[in-house]
């Protein structure tokens, strides 16, 4: 590894420095009881306009997404692309869903979306379903984010061995579970913002840089082997690489606001309101997203992946160091420094978000439910607090100890399990026709099915349909939850028949989702 | 269009908008070409670009139209 760059390294702590002052100080920002669940774990739904779209910005737009989209431009070509049609169709979602879902768990008082299908569907066991889904494809999404501030330490030049290797990755946990526990959601919000100001200034300065440095954006697209520039044309019987580049996009979308940490970033907003006006501002993301995959290109150009100087850290990293050892080869210390902290404060946002997301489902849907069904406020906090550090922890562990490999499969597997709690809560929005049994044998069908196909190609995201003659490579978490619809909607009526029992009553009414 | 009045926060007709953005980019066969090129970027890559900002504008006129 190259030698420690101190320059680099001394903006990359203090920026850090700010931000640990900047996570404690939040807990007094809109100040509320921070005893109360709704006020740790969602802000007291406070968060105008503006600050939740740097809180679901952050949300979404990870560390890890900044290292790894780039790298996949890097390694596999077009595409890596697939993240632009992805961040374009999750907004009319956003801007349609989810608004009619905060006005109900405003209503009610939902802080999860196990809470809400509780209350639609009155059926604890589902909801059940709902939050263990959310939990366990939140922990390897919060252990992915630790990669990014791995890659970016690395590229710092700092190394060791044993403890003293990750030692700098520990302390940035213990901050962050620290400021977490202190100020809940208040954190990352604040954070959030100054986050986002580095991350822009970081893209714009590399897009405009970056291309003079290496001659036009002609030269740099003529550096890239052909057939890394366009999806490869599908064969005869075969929708090919265009099927599963738009189902990768159509699916992640769909999952994306499932994911608890995501949910949690909407349900803090202010009124439905901000959150349709974030469907349009939130885009700026996608944008600069779209920016950032252009930089593995780049870095190819750059030829970054043949210098020798670099080469210790694509053997440690692979290809997610192609984005800091373009960094770090086009830009002078200093602004290197202020990129990686970017990259590195970009980690901790989510992974806050994550864990706060977590903890509020555990408390709620499994602890409430199932084990304490009569805490006092205080009491409820309390467990939230205790479990987002158990969580961070479980991640940090996960990090430190299983290869990043495994991190990255089992988030892939999260995506195709978090996409089958969508006929309960996204279609649930709508309607009530669904029997809450069938839902559950949905959702199980679906988890089975989409764990089944992902092993059969290898923890790969596409798999190749046969139906007939032809074939339709397309995204694991599509095809499963079209089939997870197909059983709860074939099974509702059987349910119905055949159960004498009403069923449970509906908590909400049609009002509550309007505004 | 005048029931998009009495039907506050539900179904509007606006909404339907939203699709041109579905069909622009989840059809690759649309866009998955070199040329024409923009400033030496290939079309795949500023077709996909320049349908993100397509997007947001689209949103804010339905939020702007179907708003309260």
């Amino acid at each position: 590894m190259q030698d420690v760059n101190w320059v680099a390294l001394t903006i990359f702590v203090l920026l850090f420095g700010l931000i640990t002052w900047l996570g404690f100080a939040a807990a007094h920002w809109r100040r509320g009881d921070l005893d109360l669940l709704h006020e740790w774990g969602l802000g007291g739904r406070r968060f105008g306009t503006i600050v939740t779209w740097f809180l679901v910005g952050g949300d979404v737009y990870t560390a890890y997404t900044f290292i790894a989209v780039p790298a996949l431009a890097f390694g596999a070509g077009a595409v890596a692309f697939f993240a632009v049609p992805y961040t374009i169709v999750i907004y009319p979602f956003l801007f349609l869903v989810f608004p009619r879902l905060w006005n109900v768990c405003r209503k009610h008082g939902y802080i999860t979306s196990g809470d809400f299908v509780r209350g639609r569907f009155g059926n604890r066991w589902l909801a059940l379903a709902i939050a263990v889904t959310g939990i366990v494809a939140t922990m390897p999404y919060i252990a992915l984010q630790l990669v990014g501030i791995q890659v970016v330490v690395g590229a710092l030049g700092i190394s060791g061995t044993g403890i003293a290797a990750d030692l700098p990755l520990i302390i940035a946990f213990a901050v962050l579970a620290a400021f977490t526990y202190s100020s809940g959601l208040r954190a990352p919000a604040s954070i959030a913002i100054v986050k986002d100001i580095l991350i822009y200034i970081t893209a714009f300065a590399a897009i405009i840089v970056i291309p003079i440095e290496l001659g036009g954006f002609g030269k740099i697209f003529a550096a890239v082997p052909t057939q890394k520039l366009l999806l490869a044309v599908p064969g005869p019987n075969t929708t090919g690489a265009y099927g599963s580049y738009a189902t990768l996009a159509l699916g992640s979308a769909l999952a994306l606001f499932l994911y608890p940490h995501s949910l949690t970033g909407i349900l803090s907003a202010s009124s439905s309101h901000a959150i349709r006006r974030n469907a349009a501002m939130l885009p700026g993301y996608s944008f600069m997203l779209g920016l950032l995959a252009l930089f593995g290109f780049f870095a190819i150009a750059a030829g970054v992946g043949k210098l020798p100087e670099y080469a210790a850290g694509f053997k440690q990293f692979g290809n997610n160091f192609a984005v800091p050892a373009l960094l770090l080869h086009s830009f002078p210390s200093w602004f290197v420094g202020v990129a990686f902290a970017a990259i590195g404060i970009g980690a901790l946002v989510p992974a806050a978000i994550m864990s706060i997301a977590a903890a509020n489902l555990y408390t709620r849907n499994i602890h409430r439910e199932f084990i304490n069904s009569n805490p006092t406020d205080r009491h409820e906090s309390q467990i939230a607090k205790w479990v987002s550090l158990i969580v961070k922890v479980g991640a940090l562990v996960f990090i430190l100890f299983v290869p990043t490999e495994y991190a990255i499969q089992l988030q892939l597997l999260g995506g195709i399990w978090i996409i089958q709690t969508l006929p309960s809560v996204m279609l649930g929005v709508y309607t009530r026709w669904f029997n809450d049994w069938a839902l559950l044998l949905g959702w199980a069908c679906g988890i089975g099915t989409g764990t089944a196909m992902a092993i059969a190609v290898n923890l790969k995201s596409a798999y190749p349909l046969a139906l007939g003659s032809w074939t339709f490579p397309g995204y694991i978490a599509v095809y499963t939850v079209i089939l997870n619809l197909v059983i709860a909607a074939v099974l509702t009526p059987v349910f119905n028949a055949l159960s004498a029992r009403r069923a449970p009553v509906d908590q909400t009414a049609a009002a509550d989702y309007l505004a | 269009m005048t029931d998009s009045h009495t039907n506050r926060g539900g179904w509007r007709w606006w909404h339907l908008l939203f699709v041109i953005q579905f069909v622009a980019v989840l059809w690759p066969p649309f866009y998955n070409s070199i040329e024409p090129r923009w400033i030496g970027i290939p079309f795949f890559y500023w077709y996909q670009m320049l349908w993100v900002i397509i997007s947001a504008v689209v949103t804010a006129v339905i939020y702007l139209v179907t708003r309260d």
